[in-house]
């Protein structure tokens, strides 16, 4: 029992990042904009972040450091899409390129040396209840703010205004101009908030999760993985999350095996990515349809409402005025 | 009247263009002099390394970068038809890959004169790239699984399974190296025109055919048209009867073809056996270069022939300088990011120059359609 628990809680560890990195983006998405950067913003977030600690000696600059750099790669894309006309997709993958080669130049000289990370800190009481205090309270900061971030999205996106005006804009941009949202000026605020989660989970890799950098980057794929774990939550902050924390269980199965058998290392490799085309054909491909249609009625709805995987309509588009 | 505004909208073009190079080049600087280097001995270095001297060049270094050229072309012109139908194949690394993969393949196992096993080994390389294309076209067209993430799960798959093929069936049975298989027989090598110019002229040919063959293809056939109204409008080419799933998976597969000519370059004359990282990044680099060069497939050789430069010029900044040469993909990131931007920029000055003329009709209007050639 103890065992599954600390297996369990270095899952929840290890998910951190992503369920971070992809709550981010799913801000980001349900405003309207795509943010295709995730995989060099993470890596140049984890660079800046590490160097940043590793400089002065203090964990949270660095932290702040990385997070500021996720907010600014954001906001070139909503600010070229907005201002300028621009695709997001094309801007955002030119910046996934550009951020993972300037995270490998700029830190070329910092790599591999030990530097400050954030320490593991029980949460007095909850830490000492049996079983679920192991998994889920006794780790270090970022693990709790991962918590903190899940919940408060949710509740901000779906019980309040400022959520329904949020989602308003990444579904129908012209309705919630006409009911008096500034469309654009709400895109660049989420914009940046998802982005500045996605440093945040950058930094959170080389200060706490797998700390230090390295090249290449331990993380790097990751950010892919987060993106299509947006598409597999259907762009719902408790569907995502749980899409982080089943996919770090699956990769932490895998490696499990691979080193109890002598099952070949190249399989667990490949583990990520098959799930990754796997849950996408499952949740794009008409089957989630097909199994809510042989469902019982009233189930149905409630089916319906918790698999929906429909991205927001107005996803990608730009929105002017005319 | 018309005449000033056209060429002061062409002076504003070319101003914009100079003004993204000089931009792109003052950033790369403040990049080197922040790890402690001097951007003038950076940018002496990569001119040196590609082959220009004071007193000439010289050819051993220039070959370096005509073979990056050679796998970056043939890679990019595929890139130019899945752009047409409107397609983010970044899939393309991983069809580079499968290319030298199936290339390899033929180079292991089969035993024929040159002249009959160079052209298997191509014709194998291009149905490999294919194939693995034609998979990510499928998953977008049955599976509903977008190409963009299709194309990345896809390229870490060939990936794997290429490092797998090293270190596990190919390697000798004595034990090998994980970086590479053996090296392959003599008669599965392309050959260079002399020693001192280490060129291969079948594969430059191989280029100067795919160049001719995808700008006849995309501007006098009706598979072109096909493509093209996909690109535009997959809906209403729908309505118009292109078969637009057909059309999308052959765009890709097509595009597979040519990158797995790419990747066997790679492998039957770079290095002469299969090696992990194969494709090192070549097959994304085409992306950017169709980004800058859009569908105009005219301008594809010149752009990935300067982007090749920057590459090969690089590779000599560890040795000479201690500097990692991931400088070249911050050089041409930055590049493309900063024409990205003057684009945008210059449409929005041109569109306010439009609304500010009363005369102007709204039909006179075009926004993007008429875009001076800017790489």
């Amino acid at each position: 029992m103890d065992e599954l628990a600390r297996i369990l809680g270095s899952i929840v560890s290890n998910a951190t990042p992503l369920v971070i990195a992809s709550i981010g983006e799913t801000i980001t998405e349900r405003v309207g904009v795509v943010n295709l950067s995730l995989d060099g913003s993470i890596a140049l977030a984890a660079m800046v972040g590490f160097v940043t600690a590793y400089l002065s000696g203090n964990a949270l600059l660095g932290l702040l450091a990385g997070t500021v750099i996720g907010m600014l790669i954001a906001l070139l894309i909503v600010v070229a899409n907005i201002e300028l006309k621009q695709d997001q997709v094309a801007v955002g993958f030119v910046l996934t390129l550009l951020a993972a080669d300037l995270a490998q130049f700029l830190g070329q000289d910092y790599t591999r040396i030990p530097g400050p990370t954030f320490p593991t800190v029980p949460i007095p009481v909850l830490a000492d209840v049996p079983f679920l205090g192991q998994i889920f309270f006794r780790h270090n900061l970022l693990v709790y703010f991962s918590f903190v971030l899940l919940f408060g999205t949710w509740f901000v996106m779906y019980r309040t205004r400022y959520g329904l005006a949020l989602r308003a804009v990444g579904e129908r941009p012209a309705t919630a101009f006409a009911r008096g949202t500034n469309v654009n000026r709400t895109r660049y605020f989420y914009t940046a908030v998802g982005g500045a989660m996605v440093g945040l989970a950058g930094a959170s890799y080389a200060l706490a999760i797998k700390p230090g950098w390295a090249n290449p980057p331990v993380m790097r794929g990751d950010g892919w993985i987060a993106l299509a774990i947006v598409i597999f939550g259907g762009w719902h902050p408790f569907r995502v999350a749980f899409g982080a924390y089943l996919f770090a269980g699956l990769r932490a199965l895998a490696s499990t095996i691979q080193q109890q058998t002598d099952l070949p290392l190249v399989l667990v490799n490949a583990v990520p990515w098959v799930l990754m085309i796997l849950t996408l054909l499952l949740v794009s491909g008409g089957f989630v349809e097909r199994l809510i249609r042989v469902a019982p009625g009233p189930v149905q709805r409630v089916l319906r409402n918790f698999l929906r995987s429909e991205p927001p309509a107005a996803l990608g588009a730009e929105f002017s005025r005319e | 009247m018309s005449d000033g505004r056209l060429a002061s909208r062409r002076f504003l073009g070319v101003a914009l263009t100079l003004g993204s190079i000089a931009a792109s080049l003052l950033l790369t600087a403040l990049i080197i002099i922040a790890v402690g280097a001097s951007p003038l001995e950076v940018f002496d270095k990569i001119w040196q390394g590609i082959g220009m001297k004071p007193d000439g060049i010289d050819p051993g270094r220039f070959a370096g970068v005509v073979n990056f050229w050679i796998p970056l072309a043939l890679a990019s012109f595929g890139l130019v038809i899945s752009f047409t139908a409107g397609l983010w194949n970044i899939g393309v690394e991983g069809q580079m890959m499968f290319g030298a993969i199936f290339a390899s393949w033929v180079a292991r196992e089969i035993f024929l004169p040159s002249v009959l096993l160079v052209p298997l080994e191509l014709i194998a390389a291009a149905i490999g790239g294919a194939l693995w294309g034609a998979l990510a076209g499928v998953l977008k067209t049955r599976g509903g699984v977008h190409e963009i993430f299709g194309g990345v799960a896809l390229n870490n798959l060939a990936s794997i399974y290429a490092i797998y093929l090293i270190a596990g069936p190919w390697q000798p049975p004595e034990g090998g190296s994980l970086q590479s298989t053996a090296p392959f027989q003599e008669a599965a090598l392309l050959q260079p025109v002399s020693s001192g110019f280490r060129v291969s002229l079948l594969a430059l040919v191989l280029v100067a055919v795919a160049f001719v063959v995808v700008a006849v293809a995309l501007r006098g056939t009706r598979w072109g048209l096909e493509l093209k109204a996909l690109g535009k409008s997959p809906r209403s080419a729908l309505l118009l009867g292109v078969a637009t799933d057909r059309n999308a998976v052959l765009a890709i597969a097509a595009c597979g073809a040519f990158a797995g000519l790419g990747g066997a370059f790679r492998v039957l004359f770079t290095y002469g056996s299969m090696r992990p990282l194969v494709s090192g990044g070549i097959g994304f680099l085409g992306l950017l270069v169709v980004l800058l060069t859009g569908t105009r497939t005219i301008w594809v050789p010149f752009v990935s022939f300067f982007f090749a430069a920057i590459l090969a010029g690089s590779t000599r900044l560890k040795i000479a300088l201690q500097l990692d040469q991931s400088l070249a993909g911050v050089v041409q990131g930055i590049l493309v990011l900063m024409v990205i931007l003057a684009n945008g920029v210059r449409g929005r000055m041109q569109g306010q120059v439009i609304t500010r003329l009363p005369e102007q009709t709204p039909t006179g209007a075009q926004p993007q359609s008429e875009e001076a050639a800017s790489g």
